[in-house]
Order: structure tokens, then sequence, then C-alpha cells
């Protein structure tokens, strides 16, 4: 019997069998959309009562399960060093002046109001991410975002000018700091770790949340600024691979 | 929550998914997967779940796509579109 014939032959009945666990599977979910489970309409009762913020997302997300969001900052920082690890050449020699001129007129004539918007974007959108839906993951991605539209819009050299290495590892290394030290600061006052211990403010402003509003912008800093070395490491080599500009530099 | 458009939005984030892996180019199925997401993004809008769509929107517009197009581009592979591929270097000082 040919190879295919056999695997075909394995992959059938096995196929059906876990078509079958599937579909009993999904027949006992609970029916789609409509009842919460008691824990969602805990939170939607209580949360900003208890945490005086207005997007209970990020009430969750910063204090009732704060402890996920750290791992998650750490996975984020340890995907930035394994980028790094994997995607290190030999930084011997100075990175030349490579010349990649932008061909489309569209991009020059809105860089200037682009940038600055997109970042501001960025900026609200962590500032407010525990009023209105956003928070600190979205925004230090946008933010990352105007980051690279300077290399996209601009030139290479813009963007090593405006990104230097030292600053950006700086940031990321404070952003995910802060984290665990406000963590460690809970538990020296004589709480939990990760305890909510600035006073909460008033509903709706700005000043709320208590640590919620601090972790927001260590989270929000500590992405934009990992996303940042991550574009790094990618265009580390700009100036050897791109053919047209390798091209111009002999 | 309208049932008919939750079945136009899940049709759609379902023939966008399988369009996304029927295009062979790697350029082009990274506008394609842009779609996808966006697509996504209605989808979790019309869910109610705003924070999830703004990350789904931040992740699939600018993380996303940054990294497939700068792997694209470190491994070489580039396009797949012979007609790009034989552009000649001294198209790229038009416009300096």
């Amino acid at each position: 019997m040919s190879r295919v014939r056999r695997r075909l032959l394995f992959f059938v009945p096995v196929g059906i069998a876990m078509a079958a666990v599937l579909a009993w599977g999904l027949v006992g979910l609970p029916s789609f959309g409509l009842p919460h489970s008691d824990y969602a309409r805990y939170f939607a009762q209580h949360a900003t009562g208890q945490r005086h913020t207005t997007n209970v997302v990020a009430a969750i997300v910063f204090d009732y399960r704060g402890w996920d969001t750290m791992g998650e900052e750490l996975i984020m920082v340890s995907g930035v060093m394994g980028t790094a690890l994997l995607l290190r050449s030999t930084r011997g020699e100075e990175h030349r002046a490579a010349r990649d001129p932008v061909t489309s007129e569209l991009l020059t004539w809105l860089r200037p109001g682009m940038i600055p918007l997109v970042l501001l974007l960025g900026l609200w959108t962590i500032s407010y991410g525990y009023i209105t839906p956003g928070g600190g993951f979205q925004g230090g991605v946008i933010g990352a975002g105007a980051a690279l539209l300077t290399w996209l819009a601009g030139s290479y050299q813009r963007y090593q000018v405006l990104t230097p290495d030292a600053l950006v590892d700086a940031a990321e290394g404070s952003g995910a700091f802060v984290y665990l030290a406000v963590g460690l600061a809970g538990l020296a006052a004589g709480g939990t770790y990760l305890h909510n211990l600035i006073p909460l403010g008033t509903t709706g402003d700005l000043a709320s949340g208590g640590t919620i509003a601090v972790l927001n912008a260590a989270t929000g800093l500590a992405v934009a600024a990992g996303l940042v070395l991550i574009f790094h490491e990618f265009l580390e080599d700009y100036t050897e691979t791109v053919p047209d500009v390798a091209a111009e530099e002999r | 929550m309208t049932t008919a458009l939750l079945v136009v939005v899940l049709t759609a984030v379902g023939v966008l998914g399988v369009c996304v892996v029927l295009t062979h180019d790697p350029l082009r199925q990274t506008v394609v997967n842009g779609f996808f997401g966006l697509s996504l993004v209605v989808f979790f809008v019309v869910l109610q779940a705003p924070d999830v769509a703004i990350s789904e929107l931040v992740v699939s517009t600018v993380a996303y796509p940054l990294v497939l197009l700068a792997t694209v581009y470190r491994t070489g592979k580039g396009t797949r579109d012979p007609q790009r591929r034989r552009r000649a270097p001294s198209d790229s000082e038009v416009g300096r």
C-alpha cells in the first residue's frame, strides 16, 4: 500500500473521531452572547465602585488580574531579548549613511502632520486607558508606529537619530521595572503583591484608579520601547541588504 | 445583538481568512491579512468589546505587517511577481 493510502487510512477515522468530539464539546457550550457568568456580572456591578475607573477592562487587567499582566510584560521583554539574540549580527563597523529617498510625494507631503498626530494619538490612548477603551498596550503600539513612520516617511538616518539605542533600552527596562517595583511596594506596605495602595481618586478623572494609572503608563512605555527595539533588530543590516541602497553605496 | 449583522460579519471573517491562505505572494498576503484584521475589528466591535477591537486594530495594522514585511525582506524572498523583481536600481532615484 502506498504511503498516501496509509496516511489516509489513518487520518480518516481519527479525523472523524476528532470532529465528533469537537461537535459534542461545541454543543455543550453556553448559548452565544447573552447569559453572563456570575464572575462577569460581579465585575460589571462592583468594579467601578471598588476601583474608581470607568474602564472595567483596565481595572481587571491592571488590578484584579495584575499578576497575569506582569507575566505578559515579561513575555514582551523576553521576546525582545530573543529577537535581539537571533538577529544579532557583527556590530563591528559603523552604520554608513544609507541614501534611501522617499519616492512617494504623498508621504513627503503628509509627513510633518502625520507623525506628531500619531504620536499624540498614542499618548492619548495610553493616558486615558483606564477611563475610555484603550490602555497601555494599545497606546504603546501606536506610539511605536509613530517611530516607524519616521523611517517609512523619512529616512533611516532620521529614524536612527530619533530612537537612540540607549534611550530605548532604558525606556523598556524602566517600564518593566516600574511594574515590578509597584508590586513590591504593595508588599512593603503590608498588603499583597500588586496591592492597590495609592489613593483612588474620583471616577472619571485622570487622577483615579490608584496604581492602575501607574501600571498603565509603565506598560505603555515598555510596549512602545519593546516594539521599537524589535524594529531596530530587523532594520539593523539595512544598508547591506537593500539592493538599491547598497548599489548606491558603491 | 442583531443576528443578521453578526452573520454578515462572521461570513466576512471566514471568507477573508480563506483569502489570506489562498494568496501565494508573501507581499500581497500581508495586505490581505490587513483586511482580515479589519474584519476582525468590526467583529469585535459588533460583539461590544472595544478594548479587544483596539488591540486587534493596532496589532494587525502596525505590529504584524511590520514583522511580516521585515521577515520577508530579511529572508530575501521578496515578491514572486517577476515584474517588480526586474526593476532597475536607477528607478529609485526618481523623485529625490
